[in-house]
């Protein structure tokens, strides 16, 4: 167990900047989700934590001791790639071995360290056969146990479960989750996929071109979003955005007279605002009926559970999930009713979270 | 099951084929087939016939202890040369492989002296070993007499093999480095995550990795040694000192073209191709069960 400290840390390689100075803070036995696209320095931060990427300024400390010089070996990580990395010349024994061996850990022990690895990874038949003889699955529980087998005190993971098929990835999920529970290490698990960011998560890391956009529990990131990035790549579908400014009357929308009833107190009146609302947030109401705005039916995408109905709401894309069983037919139209205290609002031009009160005014007559 | 591409009438297959199989034939198996008959029968050095003497050619070369002499030169010739060109091009490559600005130019500025033709390599050398000038001119004032290839036989071999090992230390170092690059990043840093040090990592992971690749330009540079090295002694000492360099290779010139004995030559061309066919089946026997393919 051990708590990782990331101070003002940036990476530049020649002379495009990837992360622009990270702050973050991992308690001891924390399981850390880092959750962003592709491209938005993730990896970069993992990989400058595991020593295999130089740090370009800033520093990370690990159990308080700041590591920016020391070699990977000496700061206690074990880490878990993407494509597994398995040494495709030693069999299942000795990938999980290695580390021993290299630590000149006597055969006698190191064997029956591996045969304990093995048992809890239900690997025990496959320790003889090399890595090209595995399948997916079974080379990720290699790979998970070849950095088990160091009992290491920070855990680290760059999207190791992106190549496997959609079940063993919910499998493998709840397995590391497991796994994490009993080693009481401190893990930090990248990933691309918000779905394995948010079930694994005790914390989740946001990012987005470099920066960190919030920091937070699964359920607080999904809840209050800090920016419309975070709004809109957090949750599936996506979260509806329509940009419209703060009238006296309620929130204007562009291309009409629409007006939707707002918690207005707090942002002045002519304030452009881009209001998010979740798909699943949306109720769906009779056309015509008070209060509610009208759109057309594009698409219905049905999920078994519920539905996804995408709709077109005065050119903009608008989509609704429900678990209700409706009859909407494209071409349709439907009333889409959205109560204000669903209501996310982001500065129109620097995408951050704008805080409004509670207090929702009197519904508008359309 | 392996795909294959199938024609519907053979003849279609035989058609494709034959371009290939006339250029084998004419360049291969006629000469070849012509030098087991020349060396079957006593050639007229000036034409004129010839006489079926069976294995006569075969009795008097092996019973000559200046062609055993030869062979062993060859051998010693090939297994250094071998191991200095091979040797020093992992190294570059494995240099090569961790600080990869401007490795592009290593690739092109490495492969160039493959591309030299050996006779001009060999003149450039022997203008370089020279004992009366340059660099071993100044080592020779230091020590008289220290260096004198015409002289002195182990000079003379020494001299062939560094240059043919300058020739193929290129053409190792391009295959030794693509090898290196094909082995991902990943496995390297994962070796590095393990705690495994540089060296370790290099005999732990890349080496075994690569060996596809050592095999590969063990085959080639030793069946080169034995052929490619003609242009080099032929420049550099024409056999000598003593026959000291006289190759299998530049024996079978000498003896064929300098002394006439046509039968004679083919039978050593023979022995010569036996001999590398059958170090190559050693190799592929023994050393390819210690190659990891991935």
């Amino acid at each position: 167990m051990a708590s990782i400290a990331i101070r003002g840390v940036k990476k530049n390689y020649a002379k495009t900047a990837v992360v622009h100075g990270v702050d973050l803070d991992f308690a001891s036995g924390e399981f850390v989700v880092i959750l962003g696209p592709s491209g938005c320095g993730k990896s970069t931060l993992l990989r400058m934590i595991a020593g295999l990427e130089e740090i370009s300024e800033g520093t990370i400390a690990i159990d308080g001791t700041v590591v920016n010089k020391l070699e990977p070996r000496e700061r206690g990580c074990a880490m878990v790639f993407q494509n597994y990395a398995l040494y495709p010349h030693m069999s299942v024994a000795q990938n999980i071995g290695y580390s021993l061996k290299v630590a000149g850990v006597p055969a006698a022990e190191r064997n029956q360290r591996i045969q304990a690895v093995a048992r809890t990874l239900e690997l025990e038949h496959l320790l003889d056969r090399k890595p090209m003889a595995l399948s997916g699955g079974q080379r990720q529980r290699v790979a998970m146990g070849r950095a088990m087998i160091r009992e290491p005190k920070v855990f680290l993971f760059d999207e190791p479960l992106s190549n496997l098929d959609a079940k063993l990835r919910v499998q493998m999920r709840s397995e590391i989750r497991k796994l994490h529970r009993r080693l009481d290490a401190t893990s930090v698990f990248v990933t691309h996929d918000q779905v394995e960011a948010m079930t694994l998560a005790d914390r989740l890391v946001v990012m987005n071109g470099g920066r960190v956009e919030q920091v937070g529990t699964p359920a607080e990131v999904y809840s209050r979003p800090a920016s419309r990035f975070v709004a809109t790549f957090v949750g599936a579908p996506a979260m509806n955005i329509l940009e419209g400014t703060v009238e006296l009357d309620g929130l204007s929308l562009p291309g009409g007279s629409r007006r939707l009833a707002m918690p207005r107190a707090g942002l002045p009146v002519g304030t452009k605002v881009a209001m998010g609302i979740r798909p699943e947030a949306v109720r769906l109401v009779a056309p015509g009926t008070s209060g509610a705005l009208s759109a057309t039916v594009d698409l219905v995408e049905e999920l078994g559970a519920g539905r996804v109905i995408y709709v077109d709401l005065d050119g903009a894309p608008f989509s609704v999930m429900t678990s209700e069983a409706v009859h909407a037919e494209p071409g349709s139209t439907v009333g889409l009713k959205i109560s204000p205290e669903d209501m996310h609002f982001f500065s129109s031009e620097t995408g951050s979270r704008l805080d409004v009160f509670k207090a929702s005014v009197p519904e508008p007559a359309l | 099951m392996e795909k294959r591409v199938t024609f519907s009438r053979w003849t279609i297959g035989i058609l494709f084929a034959v371009p290939q199989l006339l250029l084998i034939f004419t360049f291969f198996y006629w000469p070849a087939g012509q030098a087991v008959y020349w060396s079957l029968t006593l050639q007229q050095p000036w034409g004129g016939g010839n006489i079926w003497v069976g294995l006569d050619n075969f009795r008097s070369i092996l019973s000559n202890a200046d062609y055993w002499h030869s062979i062993t030169a060859s051998l010693v010739f090939a297994g250094i040369s071998t191991g200095l060109a091979m040797f020093i091009a992992l190294v570059l490559a494995a240099l090569t492989d961790r600080q990869l600005a401007g490795s592009w130019l290593y690739r092109v500025v490495l492969i160039w002296p493959y591309g030299i033709a050996a006779p001009a390599l060999a003149l450039a050398f022997r203008f370089i070993l020279a004992p009366e000038a340059g660099f071993m001119a100044v080592v020779n004032q230091v020590w008289p007499g220290f260096w004198d290839p015409g002289l002195d036989g182990t000079d003379a071999m020494t001299s062939i093999i560094i240059a043919f090992s300058w020739k193929y230390v290129g053409y190792n170092f391009i295959f030794f480095l693509a090898a290196f690059q094909a082995i991902p990043r990943s496995l390297i840093e994962a070796a590095a995550m393990d705690g495994s040090g540089v060296i370790r990592r290099f005999w732990d992971i890349q080496f075994p990795l690569i060996t596809p690749t050592i095999f590969f330009l063990l085959v080639i540079n030793i069946t080169e040694s034995f052929q490619d090295s003609f242009g080099i002694v032929d420049i550099m000492t024409a056999g000598g000192p003593a026959n000291a360099t006289n190759l299998m290779v530049y024996k079978i010139y000498s003896d064929g073209f300098k002394g006439l004995d046509y039968s004679g030559a083919a039978a050593q061309s023979i022995i010569l191709m036996i001999l590398i066919v059958a170090l190559t089946v050693v190799q592929f026997r023994f050393i390819e069960r210690r190659v990891h393919y991935r």
